[in-house]
This record gives structure tokens, sequence and C-alpha cells, in this order.
């Protein structure tokens, strides 16, 4: 029996499509693992059949080795958070956080709405109509609602995907220490693996309803399991062993891998290989410069600064081991 | 560049000014000076200003029967048509199953039926010797509150049902992971946020109930008084015009106060709701699941809806118990009621078809400059009245119409009583609000932000105007011909003050020939209530194979 919560071989289907081919994955109690995968990838479904809301065509759900296949939705005590809050329009931010706090004494849900407000950053919230709400106050009192009850396992959907670019990095961080900080046994959803890196303890890669690896961001990043994967975290070049020593690596590849080339991997160096500079770019922290590898691909280099001459020194000291 | 097409801001102001123009004079000599001409004969006698009128009918237990009883009726029916009316609008708008395009059209024939044709149908249905006979519901308030529920369901699952398909599920679904069961949910999520189609809904029942003046000829045998029964008696019974004009103003303002109210109670509700723009909340239906919305819509269907109507048709094919067409070459022979069916049938076919030309030149001018988007907030509100103005002969008895027909347009400079010009022009304000909130949806579905980009693409305002929002339109004008015409040949309140004796429409025939002693005159009115049913039947079946999406309700 595992402890927590067990997905097995589970398929979802949209009449002919196939959203969900066969995952199986388990979150122990207290972790929060990621899922990581562009649109499309059957993501959402998945947490969608986990809440109960999608019903599997195969496979299964356990807690705590308990099938949940009989369990209606409203009983699964599984807390769920959407892109964009779903809160009740019809109330106020008070009663939607209480919404599924009715076993409570009516003292008692209003000190646990406070509470949950405080957690969230958003005190003295509690009369305030849902439309005056922005944005990320909005999904803050929508995690406050699905958290009061106290769920034994919390799905977020995209929970930050909604929001700007600057908001969305510091709720991630947020919503990382809310749900370590009352130890909440938690699915999330995103296709930002940034996100997915600061949020959770391991990350599962979905592709075309398929698990393509279920690892801590390290092993992820160092080590993908597939090139799918590798391309997904940003690893668009990939060299052989022999092709990575000719650009300064010192490392070893097992047989039949290739070194996945990311953003990080290549360093400006006086005594590196000289590449020639295709484009640059710039980003709020640095410039990306785009070089053509020996072989002819393109890598990127971070930089500090715009480069003017045609050509580039670059050492390559680290990369993702993928499987060729 | 072209300069024919552009036409300065101000030239362009004068042309939408014009446009809102020619419909709003329309509206104001055939609908608001015969009202106003009216609501003055209420105050006014020979003499001078006085309230007579409004005291005599006032202190008449006549007309405080007759009042109750429209409110008691009125209301009874409304809360009746929102009982059923849900489950049918969660069965036809959330759930996908085969044949839910062709229930939904179903659903909808009993409201383009004429009144007459419905009081005709539930009198043949509940009267002793009829399929119901027994239950002895002949003649008690129950065959008339049954008769409003037949022809307004298809409002509240129309009405309810498009706003529930643009609710986004995830709403309920947030609701069910918070742990409450699903009759919970709807309780006190999923109807909170269908309120205010509710109130839509409702006030629109409440109106038509209200204002069902054939269902009430017809059934209430002169024992169901209703306000529009009794200023039709006192108009033509009695000859008491101040009387009835005090009644007709007191219909005005409960019509004009509930309308207010909706409106106000509607914008209230809707602001807070984040609404999907389009139809995806509907998922397959599941009999282990979904059977009691299944059980309730299909008892509706097949019991309320469908019965009345088989029995109608397989009575008027069956005089004394047998098949036969005789009451149809009766009806086809007979000129005893005035003049014969064919006679009926072009008046009605050529007044229909006046007035909905008509209706529609009309309505398409209102729609397009209603659905102007300009940017000064005082413009906007004078086009949120010019729209309320329109829907204003929704709530005013098509009687009061008539009788301020009768009363203003009888003499210089505009005397067309003995012109029979009249019944079009009458039956085309009543299809009006109608035509206009037909088109309106499809104007309004034009995203703003096409408009814009046929702009920077290089269109005129003119050019953006023929070229994206008249195609538009043109696909919501099927549909408006359709509800105009079944609406102009099955009006009756308005008609029956207008129709010439030896000229009578077909629903005017219809009651005249129930009206009278006799199987045979039963049997013709029968008859005529089938030929009736099945040519707005045809009419609504064309228009709804051209229905637009976003067009929803009635």
């Amino acid at each position: 029996m595992v402890a927590g919560l067990e997905v097995s071989d589970a398929v979802v289907r949209y009449g002919q499509v196939t959203a969900v081919a066969g995952v199986s994955l388990t979150v122990p109690k207290g972790q929060v693992v990621a899922l990581l995968g562009p649109s499309g990838s059957g993501k959402s479904t998945l947490l969608r059949a986990v809440a109960g809301l999608e019903p599997l065509v195969d496979g299964a759900v356990r807690w705590d080795g308990e099938d949940l296949a009989a369990v209606k939705v409203h009983r699964r005590n599984f807390g769920l958070v959407f892109q964009d809050a779903q809160l009740f329009p019809t109330m106020t931010v008070g009663r939607n956080i209480a919404y599924g706090l009715r076993k409570l004494a009516k003292d008692a849900q209003l000190r646990r709405v406070d509470e949950m407000l405080e957690l969230v950053g958003l005190p003295g919230f509690a009369d305030r109509r849902v439309t005056e709400l922005s944005g990320g106050q909005a999904q803050r009192v929508a995690l406050a609602r699905s958290l009061a009850p106290s769920p034994r396992a919390l799905l977020l959907d995209e929970p930050l995907s909604a929001l700007d670019t600057g908001l969305r990095r510091r709720l991630a961080e947020d919503l990382a220490r809310i749900l370590r900080e009352t130890h909440t046994t938690a699915i999330h959803v995103t296709h930002d693996h940034q996100e997915a890196f600061t949020v959770a303890d391991s990350v599962a890669v979905l592709h075309d309803g398929r698990l393509l690896q279920l690892d801590g961001p390290d092993a992820l990043r160092r080590e993908p399991a597939t090139k799918e994967v590798a391309v997904f975290l940003g690893f668009r070049a990939f060299v052989t062993e022999h092709q990575a020593h000719e650009l300064g690596w010192s490392g070893s590849l097992p047989v039949g891998s290739v070194l996945g080339i990311g953003p990080s991997s290549l360093v400006l160096d006086e005594t590196g290989v000289e590449v020639p500079v295709v484009d640059q770019g710039y980003t709020v922290e640095d410039v990306e410069i785009g070089v053509r590898l020996p072989d002819g691909q393109r890598a990127v280099v971070s930089a500090p600064e715009r480069v003017d001459t045609v050509t580039v020194r670059v050492r390559l000291i680290g990369g993702a081991v993928t499987p060729a | 560049m072209d300069r024919r097409h552009e036409l300065s801001g101000a030239g362009r102001a004068a042309a939408w000014a014009l446009a809102a123009a020619v419909p709003a004079a329309f509206l104001v000599v055939f609908f608001a000076w015969p009202a106003a001409t009216l609501v003055a004969r209420g105050f006014h006698d020979d003499t001078g200003w006085t309230l007579d009128g409004f005291r005599s009918v006032f202190t008449s237990r006549r007309t405080w029967q007759a009042v109750g009883f429209t409110l008691w009726s009125s209301a009874t029916a409304t809360v009746l048509c929102l009982l059923l009316g849900v489950p049918g609008a969660a069965l036809l708008f959330r759930r996908t199953f085969p044949g839910r395009a062709q229930l939904r059209a179903a659903v909808t024939i009993p409201f383009v039926l004429p009144t007459v044709v419905v009081g005709v149908a539930f009198g043949s249905l509940l009267q002793p010797g009829g399929l119901l006979g027994g239950l002895g519901l002949d003649g008690t308030p129950v065959a008339i509150l049954a008769a409003m529920v037949f022809f307004n369901y298809s409002v509240v699952v129309r009405t309810v049902g498009t706003f529930w398909a643009r609710l986004d599920p995830r709403l309920a679904d947030a609701a069910a992971t918070l742990g409450h069961s699903p009759v919970r949910v709807f309780l006190t999520v999923t109807l909170p946020a269908l309120a205010p189609a509710l109130v839509s809904a409702g006030s629109l029942v409440f109106l038509f109930s209200a204002s069902s003046y054939g269902i009430v000829m017809v059934l209430g045998e002169s024992r169901f008084r209703t306000i529009e029964t009794e200023i039709w008696f006192l108009t033509t019974q009695l000859l008491d015009l101040p009387g009835a004009a005090a009644l007709s103003i007191t219909q005005l303002v409960i019509v004009t106060i509930l309308l207010w109210w909706g409106g106000r109670a509607q914008g209230n509700l809707t602001r807070a709701l984040k609404l999907q723009p389009d139809v995806l909340a509907a998922r397959p239906f599941r009999a282990s699941h979904d059977w009691p919305l299944a059980a309730v819509t299909g008892a509706v269907v097949v019991g309320l809806l469908g019965l009345p109507l088989a029995d109608l048709v397989w009575r008027a094919l069956h005089p004394g118990g047998e098949f036969s067409l005789g009451n149809f070459t009766l009806l086809a022979t007979d000129t005893s009621l005035g003049t014969g069916l064919w006679a009926a049938l072009r008046t009605s076919l050529v007044t229909a078809t006046a007035a909905t030309g008509l209706a529609v030149t009309l309505g398409v001018l209102v729609a397009l400059v209603a659905s102007r988007r300009p940017r000064r907030r005082r413009a906007r509100h004078a086009l949120a009245t010019l729209e309320a103005m329109f829907l204003l002969p929704l709530g005013v008895s098509a009687v009061t119409v008539g009788f301020g027909y009768l009363i203003t347009l009888n003499r210089p400079p505009l005397d067309l009583r003995s012109s029979i010009v009249l019944i079009p022009i009458a039956q085309a304000v009543v299809a009006l609000p109608l035509v206009v909130r037909t088109l309106l949806p499809t104007l309004r579905a034009v995203d703003p932000r096409q408009l814009e980009a046929a702009a920077t693409l290089g269109s005129s305002p003119f050019a953006v105007l023929r070229r994206v929002e008249l195609p538009h339109l043109g696909r919501g004008l099927g549909l408006a011909v359709g509800f105009a015409f079944a609406t102009s040949l099955g009006e009756f309140g308005a008609t029956s003050f207008l129709a010439r004796p030896d000229n009578p429409t077909l629903p005017v025939l219809i009651f005249r020939a129930f009206g009278r002693p006799g199987a045979d005159n039963y049997g013709m009115a029968l008859a005529a209530s089938v030929v009736l049913a099945g040519l707005a039947g045809i009419a609504m079946a064309l228009a709804e194979r051209v229905r637009p999406r976003e067009v929803a309700t009635w």
C-alpha cells in the first residue's frame, strides 16, 4: 500500500480522443508533485480525473490504498484550484472561504476564514465582494477557499497562468511556502518549468497523455529521461561526447547518450572555442547570444553585455545527459 | 480617396438619427399616441378632467376580481413555468444527446401558436367528453393555468438554458470539490448564479400570462376574467370607454413597474458573473445520473405540450367519433361565420405578410441603431432608452393597442378605422419587439475588435457596416421573419378589435365559431385551429433552420 495519492495506469478519453493514456504516479503525503507539460498534454485532464470530475476509462486513483472509483467528487475531500479562481460571484470573500466549512459551527467558521486570509496574505478581506479583487487576490482567495476544509490533497490546475509574469513569480514562491507550512499533499499542474521547479518537490513531465519522467528538479535537469523532456526544459542543441570535449567539456557520457546544451551550459571563456555569433537578444537579467556550434546547431550563451564582435569564444561547462 | 464614402462625422450622426427617427415615428403614431389618448380618455369626460372613470371602475367588485385573477393566475403560471422549465433548460442546454436540436425546436412550437388555438386545444381536452374530461377540470382555473404554462414553457427553457449554457461548469466543480452534494451545489451556487435569467424569464412569463387574452376569452367562459377581457367587456359590451381606459392604464402601470424592476434586478445580478462566450458547458447525457431531468422534461413535453396538440388534431379529424374530413370540408364551404375559410385565410396571410414586412424593416433599423457603441455616456443612455422603448409594446396589452386605435385613428388627420390597413399595423407593433430581440443579439455578438480590424484594414465606417455587420444581421433575419409572421398570423388581441365583421382573420374566425352553439361550429373551430397551428408551425420550422446560435430567447 502506498501512503498518499496513487494514480495507476489512468486512461481518460473524450469520445475518440485519448487525453490521458495510461499514467501512473504517486504523491507521498506532504509532498508536492508538479504535472508539467505543453498545452494538450493531458495534464489538466489527469487532474480532473483525480478530483473525480472526469471518469476513468481504465486504471485507478487510490488514497492510502483505497480505490476512489466509487467515491463521488464531493466525498473525496480533494481541494481544487482553477486557473481563473472560479469564486462564487454571489458571495463575499468570507462566504466563499467558508463554503466548504459547513460542518463547523458559525464562530469556528469565522475564525477559520480569518486564519486562511492571514495565511494567504489578505487579512481583513472577508467582507469584500469578489468582483472587487484583482486577479492575484482572487487566486489567493481561491487557494484559501480550497485549503480551509483541510483537504487531504490539493489539486492546482494552472493556478498562476492567468497572472502577469512578475506576480506569477511572487505568487509561486508564496504558494510553495503555504504548501510547505500546511504540509499539504498537492498536485500542481503547470506549463511553466520555472514555476514547477519553484513549487514542487518532484516534477512529472507529460506529453501526449503519457508520463515521460517523474523526478526531482535536479535529476530532471541533469538527466532528462528522453529528448522530448530535454527539449521541453529548454535544451535545444545536442552533442556527442567527442563534440562536447572539443567544446571544452571534461565529463564523460554513458554509451548511447548525448549532452543537451541549455542556456546555462555554455559560458564565455577567452580560452574557449571560437564560434560565430548568429543573433543576440535581451532578457531582463542578461543578454542571450545565439551562436553556431561547429556542427551547425544553434546554442545560446548568457552574457552580461552585448558583444560587438562577429565571433565569441565559449566553453561547455555542463548539460543534460540525454538518451540519444 | 473615394469621396462618396467619406461622410463627415456630423453627416454620419445625421444618417443614424434618421434611421432611428423612422421607426420612432412609427412607434409614436401607432403606439404612443393611441396609448396616450387612452390615458387621457381615462381622466376626461365631456365636461372636463375627472377621475370618474377610475372611481366607477375601481369601486366595482368585478374589477377587483379581474385584477386579482390576473395577478394570481399570472404569478402561479410563472412559478409553475420556472419549476418545470429549469429541469428542461438543464436537459436541453447542459446535456448533449441525439435529437437535442429537434427537441429544442419542438418545445418552441407552443410559443408561436395563436392563443386562441391554445385555448381551443385545452378546452377540447378538458371538456366533458374530452380525453381528460374525467378529471373535472373543465371551467376551472386549472385549464387556464395549464394553457398559460403550455404557452410559456419554452420561454423559461430558452432564456434560462442559453444563460446556463454560458455559465462556466467549473464553478459547480469548485463547489463539489468543497464537499457539497450535487443538490446542494445546485441550490447554493448554480441557482443564485442563474438568478438574472430566472428574473428575466419570470418577468416575461408573467407579462405574457397577464396578457394572454385569447386563452382566457376561450377558456374563462366569462366566469374567469382578467384585466384584458374586462377591457374588452367594458369596451364592446358596455361601451364604457372611460372605464376601459382606466383599466388599460392600470395594466400599463403594472407592466411598466414589472419591466423596470426586472431590468434593474437583472442588471444588478448579471454584473458579477463572468460568462463564457461560447457553448462549451454541455456534457453527454448519462441516464444513471440525469434521469430526473429526463423524467420531468419528458412528462412536460408529452403530457403538457404534446397531448393537447395531438388531441386537437385527432378531434378535428374525428367529428362524431369517426375519422372524417367533414370538419375541414365544412370549414372550406360554410359561410355562416361571415366569411369562408378561404377568404379568412387570404385575409390572414395578406395582413401577416404586410405586418411582417413592416415589422422586419423597422426592426432592422432599430437593431442597427441600438447596436451602435458610442463613446459618450449620454449617447449610450439614449440608445438604451431607445431599445427599452421598442420593448414596451411587448408588455402593453394588444387589447390596449387595438382599443387605442379605435379611439384615435378614427378621425382626420388619420382616419384609418374603416381601412384594413390598421390590422397589419397593429400586428407589426406587436411583432416589432420580438424582431428587435431577435436581431440585436446577432449584432451585439460581433466582436468590436473585428470592426476595429476592418477599419485598420482600410474600410470606411459605411464599408464596415456593409461588409461586416450586415452579413451578421442577415443570419438573424430568417428567424426574425419567422417570428414576425407567426406572431402576426396568430395575433388576436388587437385584431379582434379591428377586424371588420365581414372580413375576419383566421383567429377571429376561430373565436367566432368557438363561441357559437352546435357541433358543426365547434368542429369548424377545431379544423381552423389545426390549419392555423399548421401555418404557424411551418413558418417557425422554416425560421428554426436558419436560427443563428447566439439568438436564444424566443
